[in-house]
């Protein structure tokens, strides 16, 4: 068989993105089709006293302007999307949804107060000058840590207190390792909020066919089959009168996936009210507030050690963000718990977490999805442990690996698949020295940064090492068939955001079709085409999907076997398949191209006998029973101006494992995304709020995305633990670069000033905290 | 972020379009590179009922030589003027200051007179027309009049511009032999505006005395902020470091500048003194090279 997994292949979509034919929600343009419109409250919490639309819908060019009030019946808070666990003991969860258009109160600034549909986007927006609303702004809850506080207001009126949710879970028993501790170190850590910042932002055209009674919704969710089983169930429709489809989508990074959006519920019913087709586009300003984001977490950590750098145990309490509502239930949060045991061998745990309620736009994973934060606090405390140990930061990890013998590794604790944190496989060292080695960090440590030093310069190294639990169920599946062309088609419900799914699953299909990869024809994220499945998010695609591709083309290659071996009169085992035909393989002259091999799977007269399938076609689908656990190390070297506190980035290092490698031109590009992604979560992107709960940044004028002048070259290397959970043997990794960013620029940073007392607590840094925290008179 | 409904017009001439100034003054927006006004218009915060489009005057477009001045028509694009040999022979300021505004793509379609009539504070234009005595060619219907650069700021976006006036031209002394420019500034990214900035502009006498010395701040008030009377005292003296550091530590006491996300007004100040320092150390640096 041709090895085409594990080709470093060019991108089959690329023409297609390349050269602007690819669709896009926006590119989506019908007949007759309006424009809508949100206006959106500029208050983060205030209750509705009234609307007047009146002079809005006297607007030339207005079609209809609807509140809470216009949807009667249809109106209702959003369906939870993650259902609290409960496989926790004790835990509590306040499930408060989002809702589609403001009713009585308004909880988080932005949230929609009515919608103007109308001929054309500006109109629309015209029209929203002319909306009066009488808004009484209340108090704001913004400061998580003040949100418990007994005079905090409140965010849901019926609840007692701003708690979302709050359990503990516990591995062995810290307080006994603490009692026989040589060190116990103890930091308070802060993880502030930012936005995925996609380059598309969100958008939707619906357009319900009165004739054919036909919903059709383009939508640029991450969860195109969910979308349509949830639209079906809300407005009271069949699951097969209604498509939803996720075309290419500009993208994910985790809010995307977020359901369902007041704009999903509202555009679908106002369509079904004026049987028109319907386009929002998310500007960048409204992507700001209407958005879901992350990050948002305070820590109080303690890590228990012996004097030779083991770790005893851990402790960390901490309060997550969850803004205005909590349809993700505690997925962000259980990630952070598990990450926070890193890839070392931690047996005595516990962790108390409050989730709180905010006046702020409500958090959903964003890539990383609470796991930088748990990186960044074990790895800061190994930091500092090192430093008061006088270790070395890379032998005190090596010293805390969990050894290779004890895979599977059950941590105890539970992780967001609401089952045990298990680490299916691991093998640490070796990515590690790989990393060391190539930053050269003996040399650096011994030769360049003490030449550099006596030069006057600040220039440091940093070493972290991560987990990343990726590949989650519950399933995916791919439907594969070959036409009569000889071509193969192959339709899976993940939509697709940028991730090579044209390219690397389609590599797997050809492995066992021995067709070219760009004769197999991808369609993702069309219900039309396929309907079962959940959708792409936490690291999953080329895990769940790739390997429920691996499955239906290996059916279909069993089909084409029998078949071939039936109409060339050759055992089975004699036959190969290459370049889209079936050989004899010792005799060239006998054979039979896919093509006529399916058209005679498919004939137009005759008898298909009992028990038989038309077609070489396969549909299969596969679950993995827990996550894959991917891993690496990343290292890097910076240069700190300590006048200005620029930091400049000199060289970039990853070690990446993720087991089976698909293609490793796309690994590598989704490893540079993530750590551009990481290096905009570390020292560029943060939201700004004020006491009001007003976000002060709303704009990519003062909202900083790192650019390619901010990025590094990035080294990648690689070593590979293939997972023992899927056939492939692949792991996730579209989070991996991004994780363990914060952990490491904080550390490189450190090295570079190399002065006691200069102690990073806090992600993103930026020039303004660094000189707070050199120059000693920190802000309030 | 669609703009409110305004008429577009499209002169080809200055007379023309100074006529269309005259007839609709404060409603009228002329429009440049629009690379502050599009936005501005898109998030609404500025909407004109008329915008005059300056994009089809070619006259409006040069770099040239005329006497002992630079004339640059005020619709010269960023990208020309970073890569006039005029410009980069008799300004070095302004050559220098080109590459540290926005990006390349923003400089491909913003043009000098646009930055300077929009007055961002944060613009590098501010403080280098001040620092080298620039003076600008203010035309409406009824005539034109010079204004000096440090006459023409008077706060965050506002200007000596009349509501019929258009800023036409820069005028900027062509530098005199052994002076040194240099511009420093501090951003979040390459691209962004400047947390702080400073052009300085200085001259040796032929004993290695300072003979001139300009330091102009931005990004730190409302306007570009002349240290003025604080590098005089370098005039007649041997630019050592500790002088440069007590002129920069007197002239940082006079700034007021202001908080904002990015850095508070105690890091602005700090940096003020630190780049300061740095482009009264470079220009000098310079300035010797010249003078061999």
């Amino acid at each position: 068989m041709a090895r085409l997994i594990g080709k470093p292949l060019k991108r089959n979509e690329d023409p297609r993105l390349l050269t602007g034919q690819a669709l896009f929600v926006d590119d989506v343009e019908l007949p007759g089709m309006l424009h809508a419109a949100f206006l959106r409250s500029d208050y983060a919490h205030a209750r509705l006293k009234g609307i007047d639309v009146s002079a809005a819908l006297e607007r030339e060019g207005v079609v209809a302007v609807y509140t809470a009030e216009d949807m009667g019946d249809d109106w209702a808070p959003g369906p939870p999307l993650v259902i609290p666990p409960p496989t926790i003991e004790e835990v509590t969860f306040n499930t408060r949804t989002q809702v589609p258009l403001v009713k009585e109160k308004v909880r988080h600034a932005g949230e929609p107060l009515a919608v103007v549909i109308a001929e054309s986007r500006y109109i629309a927006e015209d029209a929203l000058d002319d909306i009066v609303v009488d808004l009484e702004p209340l108090p704001a809850v913004v400061d998580i840590e003040r949100a418990l506080d007994a005079d905090a207001a409140l965010v849901h009126d019926d609840l007692e207190s701003n708690l979302a949710a709050h359990l503990v879970q516990t591995k062995g028993g810290y307080q006994s390792a603490r009692e026989q501790a040589d060190l116990i170190i103890k930091r308070r850590i802060v993880m502030d909020r930012g936005i995925a910042g996609a380059m598309e932002n969100r958008g939707i055209v619906a357009y319900w066919d009165n004739k054919q009674q036909y919903l059709t919704v383009w939508d640029t969710t991450q969860s195109p089959i969910p979308i349509r089983n949830g639209l079906a169930g809300m407005f009271g429709l069949s699951e097969h009168q209604v498509r939803v489809i996720a075309p290419f989508v500009g993208g994910g990074f985790g809010p995307k996936i977020m359901m369902f959006y007041p704009e999903e519920v509202v555009l679908t019913w106002a369509t079904l009210k004026l049987a028109l087709p319907i386009k929002w586009i998310e500007d960048r300003r409204e992507n700001f507030y209407a958005t879901t984001q992350e990050r948002g977490q305070v820590h109080e950590v303690e890590m228990a050690l012996t004097e030779d750098g083991r770790i005893l145990g851990l402790k960390d309490d901490f309060i997550h963000d969850s803004g205005a509502y909590d349809p993700y239930g505690l997925t962000i949060p259980l990630n952070t718990q598990c990450h926070v045991l890193g890839p070392y061998d931690i047996p005595n745990f516990s962790s108390e977490l409050h989730v709180v309620f905010t006046n702020k736009t409500l958090t959903t994973p964003v890539r990383g999805a609470g796991r930088p934060h748990g990186v960044f606090v074990v790895e800061r405390l190994l930091d500092i442990a090192a430093r008061e140990l006088g270790i070395d930061p890379s032998e005190i990890r090596r010293r805390n690996y969990l050894p290779n013998d004890v895979f599977p590794y059950d941590n105890v604790i539970i992780d967001q698949a609401f089952a045990n944190f298990i680490i299916d496989s691991g093998d640490y060292l070796p990515a590690m020295e790989k990393a060391l080695d190539m930053i050269g960090y003996k040399d650096f440590i011994e030769n360049e940064q003490p030449r550099l030093r006596a030069e006057g310069r600040r220039v440091g190294i940093g070493v972290v090492s991560f987990i990343e639990t990726t590949g989650v169920g519950p399933y995916e599946g791919a439907r594969v068939t070959i036409e009569s062309s000889g071509d193969v088609s192959v339709a899976t419900g993940v939509g697709t955001q940028g991730q090579g799914h044209f390219t690397s699953f389609a590599q797997v299909v050809a492995e066992h079709l021995g067709v070219k990869v760009s004769d197999v024809h991808m369609v993702t994220g069309d219900t039309a085409q396929f309907h079962w499945g959940t959708g792409t998010f936490a690291s999953r695609g080329a895990v769940v999907a790739a390997n429920a591709m691996n499955a239906a083309s290996s059916i279909v290659r069993k089909k084409i076997l029998e078949l071939a071996s039936e109409l060339l009169d050759a055992p089975e085992d004699e036959l190969e398949i290459e370049d889209g035909e079936v050989r004899v393989a010792d005799v060239p002259r006998m054979s039979i191209s896919l093509g006529e091999l399916a058209q005679k799977a498919n004939p137009l007269r005759g008898a298909v006998e009992p028990g038989t399938e038309p077609g070489l076609e396969a549909t299969a689908y596969f679950g993995p029973n827990y996550g894959a656990t991917a891993f690496g190390t990343h290292a890097m070297i910076v240069e700190v101006d300590p006048e200005t506190m620029n930091v400049e980035i000199r060289r970039y290092v990853v070690v990446e494992d993720c087991g089976t490698v698909l293609n490793p031109l796309i690994l590598d590009g989704q490893v540079h995304g993530g750590v551009a992604h990481g290096i905009g979560n570390a020292f560029y992107e943060q939201l700004f709020f004020d006491d009001n709960g007003q976000l002060l940044n709303a704009s990519f004028a003062d909202y900083l995305i790192p650019t390619s002048a901010e990025v590094p070259t990035i080294e990648v290397g690689h070593t590979v633990t293939p997972s023992p959970l899927n056939p492939l043997g692949s792991k996730g990794a579209g989070e991996a670069g991004a994780i363990p960013v914060p952990a490491l620029m904080a550390q490189a940073i450190e090295n570079a000033i190399g002065e006691a007392g200069f102690e990073i607590l806090e992600s993103p840094m930026s020039p303004l905290k660094l000189f707070n925290l050199y120059y000693g008179d920190k802000e309030q | 972020m669609k703009p409110a409904s305004f008429e577009y017009v499209a002169p080809t001439t200055l007379d023309q379009a100074l006529e269309r100034l005259a007839e609709h003054g404060f409603e009228a927006k002329v429009i440049a590179g629009g690379q502050s006004l599009i936005p501005m218009m898109n998030f609404r915060l500025a909407q004109p009922s008329v915008l005059i489009d300056l994009n089809k005057i070619a006259e409006l477009s040069y770099i040239r030589l005329k006497d002992d001045e630079l004339r640059i028509g005020a619709m010269t694009r960023h990208v020309q003027v970073e890569r006039d040999a005029l410009i980069a022979r008799h300004a070095p300021l302004i050559h220098e200051a080109m590459t540290k505004i926005a990006t390349p793509q923003i400089r491909n379609r913003g043009t000098f007179g646009g930055s300077i009539a929009h007055a961002d504070p944060a613009a590098e234009l501010t403080a280098v027309t001040v620092a080298l005595d620039a003076r600008f060619r203010l035309q409406s219907a009824g005539g034109e009049r010079w204004v000096p650069a440090d006459e023409f700021f008077f706060g965050m976006f506002a200007t000596a511009l009349g509501p019929d006036e258009m800023l036409v031209e820069a005028a900027i002394p062509v530098a005199p032999e052994r002076t040194g420019y240099a511009l420093e500034e501090e951003a979040r990214r390459a691209h962004d505006f400047a947390m702080a900035g400073a052009a300085a502009v200085t001259a040796l006498d032929e004993g290695g005395k300072c003979s001139a010395a300009r330091l102009v701040y931005f990004s730190i008030g409302d306007v570009p902020t002349d240290a003025g009377d604080a590098v005089a005292v370098l005039i007649g003296k041997e630019p050592t470091p500790d002088l440069i550091q007590s002129v920069v530590d007197t002239a940082a006491d006079r700034l007021e500048p202001s908080d904002d996300i990015h850095a508070t007004a105690e890091f602005r100040l700090h940096l003020a003194r630190v780049l300061g320092r740095r482009a009264l150390q470079r220009a000098f640096e310079r300035a010797a090279v010249e003078a061999n």
